[in-house]
């Protein structure tokens, strides 16, 4: 559990910030640059300091204006992962991985060295220097030497921004399976709705120095009022699924959720696998009787939860599949034309092309191996 | 083939000695005001930067006299030494290596500022984030990589050191086996009639001496340079 609740003025930029949260798993501090979350992160860490208020991880206090205190970076027992990666340039990326390591005493090591060489794949790159690795090598390195710490929680800063789409998924699954394999729970940086939905549970949404919102991703991404920071264009909601089989002939892959049923093009995931798929609010549109006749293959039924319009010609439907929350955004004309309210039952239409790569969730561990050697 | 008079190896003697210790004694000094100059905002920096730079644009015999006033038997300082310790810096190698630390002090400071910009601040910061505390991440991660600058600003200093001579004949004056350098022994033979084949002698030392000293910085650094980079290969 952390709990925060600072600010900071500054001439240009301010912050002031309050949410507490459960920390287990991955938390994407998420906004567009400027909205104060590096900052934010930094406070944290101890690299910048607040202007008044209180940071604690796990009932332990780092940082409380009331009784002065200010524990200094060196003790906070954070890992920092940083955009740059900053490895120590006249270091192997041995002695990198241990410059952290051999300054905290062995009772308190919880990560062993070998583990975390075998869960990177650093083995291979150990005898070079960072001038010698590639970008995403050296972040794979930078991430090692701030486990190496084992610490209490690992804070990341944009640790991908730098890299190219290949590096990316390169090191998305080593980063997920953190939490999962070493119990190290992970407060990422991230302007990339992308990396939010294919790597964190929970979000706290950030915009101007403030926490707009904060909360699990499915139901924070899945908030209509929540759009205009998390992107209109892409708005949508994001729901959990199992794979229940595939169609070999259509290539298409059958997903099951608590709303019914969902043909999806086709996913690598096997059979059972959990995943968390994104669907667009604009690739929904709304039926009161189920189509004949159509080329949709999804008519999901669900009742009306909300309707959410101003003048524009646009409006949000917030709509209840078994539990499950979806959206639509269709026209105010339509709204009137089908007469409807909260309450109105009526079938979501999806098409089965339009949804967005999803990201495997707490796959079963043998699949969780698929990218181990990639280098 | 080569024999060293008395005199030429006293002299060679005493200046390896007073660039030796005057390169050491300024080094921790030279290492502290290059950081203050570089990384700490403080009103009066550009006075401390001037106050460092002097010697440079001193004549060396001003800064030999300012020496004598401050540091002389009866000068503010230096009397306190004597009625401390009973010893004054006049007229000893001590006192020489003084004039020649202050002298050369500019051009140490220099460079090892020169290294110390070009270190990312930052890397400090991650060694922070690992564990270090301030002044382990100093001696771990910056000290090392202005290593190159470091050992630049030595050679340069002991090079200026050997060839020392306003300020040391002003403070210290000219004394064999004391005071008397290389280039103040070379005065010395100049002065005297019939010492050309004398003064050639010592002009060679001193050559062999700077080139010598120009080589050792040039394979140091190459060494280093390989030692903290690595090869990109």
């Amino acid at each position: 559990m952390i709990e925060i609740d600072v600010s900071r003025a500054r001439k240009r930029f301010s912050v002031d910030v309050k949410f507490s949260m459960e920390t287990h798993g991955i938390t994407t501090l998420f906004g567009p640059s400027g909205s104060g979350k590096s900052t934010l992160i930094d406070l944290i860490a101890g690299l910048l300091k607040a202007d008044r208020g209180h940071i604690s991880l796990g009932g332990r206090t780092l940082y409380d204006s009331e009784t002065q205190i200010d524990l200094p970076p060196e003790r906070r027992r954070l890992g920092y992962v940083f955009q740059d990666a900053r490895l120590f340039p006249h270091m192997t990326a041995r002695a990198n991985l241990r410059y952290g390591m051999r300054r905290h005493p062995l009772a308190e090591r919880r990560l062993r060295e070998d583990d975390v060489i075998d869960l990177l794949g650093l083995g291979h790159l150990l005898a070079r220097r960072p001038a010698q690795l590639s970008g995403g090598e050296r972040q794979r390195v930078a991430i090692g030497r701030a486990l190496l710490v084992s610490p209490d929680l690992l804070l990341m800063d944009e640790p991908l921004a730098s890299l190219d789409q290949p590096r990316k998924n390169e090191i998305l699954p080593f980063i997920r399976r953190l939490p999962r394999e070493l119990d190290m729970p992970v407060i990422y940086v991230s302007h990339a709705l992308e990396e939010v939905i294919r790597l964190s549970d929970r979000v706290v949404v950030l915009t101007e120095g403030n926490v707009r919102a904060a909360g699990e991703v499915e139901d924070i991404l899945s908030r209509p009022d929540l759009a205009p920071y998390t992107g209109r264009f892409w708005a949508g909601a994001v729901i959990r699924a199992s794979v229940e089989g595939h169609d070999g002939d259509y290539a298409l892959t059958r997903l099951a959720f608590s709303g019914g049923g969902l043909l999806v093009a086709r996913l690598d995931h096997p059979i059972g696998a959990e995943v968390r798929i994104r669907v667009r609010s604009r690739d929904v549109s709304l039926a009161l009787s189920p189509p004949t006749d159509s080329s949709i293959l999804n008519a999901i039924p669900c009742v009306v939860r909300e309707i959410a319009a101003d003048d524009t010609a646009q409006a949000d439907i917030v709509l209840d599949a078994g539990g499950t929350r979806l959206l639509a955004r269709i026209t105010r004309k339509s709204v009137d034309a089908l007469g409807l309210a909260p309450g109105v039952a009526v079938y979501a239409m999806i098409k089965a092309v339009s949804v967005e790569r999803p990201s495997v969730e707490r796959a079963e561990p043998d699949n969780s191996r698929e990218s181990h050697a990639s280098s | 083939m080569f024999e060293l008079t008395p005199l030429e190896s006293e002299a060679l003697g005493l200046s390896l000695r007073v660039g030796f210790w005057a390169v050491l004694g300024s080094l921790p000094l030279g290492l502290f005001v290059a950081w203050l100059l570089v990384r700490v905002e403080f009103p009066g920096r550009t006075i401390v930067n001037g106050l460092v730079h002097l010697p440079l644009v001193l004549p060396p015999v001003v800064v030999g006299y300012l020496l004598l006033v401050l540091l002389g038997r009866n000068g503010p300082v230096g009397s306190l030494f004597y009625d401390w310790f009973g010893w004054t810096f006049a007229f000893t190698w001590q006192g020489a290596t003084i004039a020649s630390a202050v002298v050369a002090f500019p051009l140490m400071v220099r460079s090892i500022r020169l290294g110390l910009e070009l270190v990312d601040r930052r890397l400090e910061t991650a060694a922070r984030t690992l564990g270090a505390t301030r002044l382990d991440a100093f001696w771990t991660v910056t000290v090392p990589l202005v290593l190159p600058g470091i050992l630049t600003g030595a050679v340069l200093a002991f090079a200026r050191s050997i060839g020392e001579f306003g300020a040391t004949i002003t403070f210290v004056s000219n004394i064999p086996g004391q005071t008397q350098t290389l280039p103040l022994a070379l005065y010395t033979v100049t002065q005297s009639p019939g010492g050309d084949q004398a003064a050639l002698r010592l002009v060679l030392i001193s050559c062999i001496l700077a080139f010598a000293a120009l080589a050792a910085s040039e394979l140091l650094a190459r060494h280093v340079k390989r030692r903290l980079l690595g090869g990109s290969a």
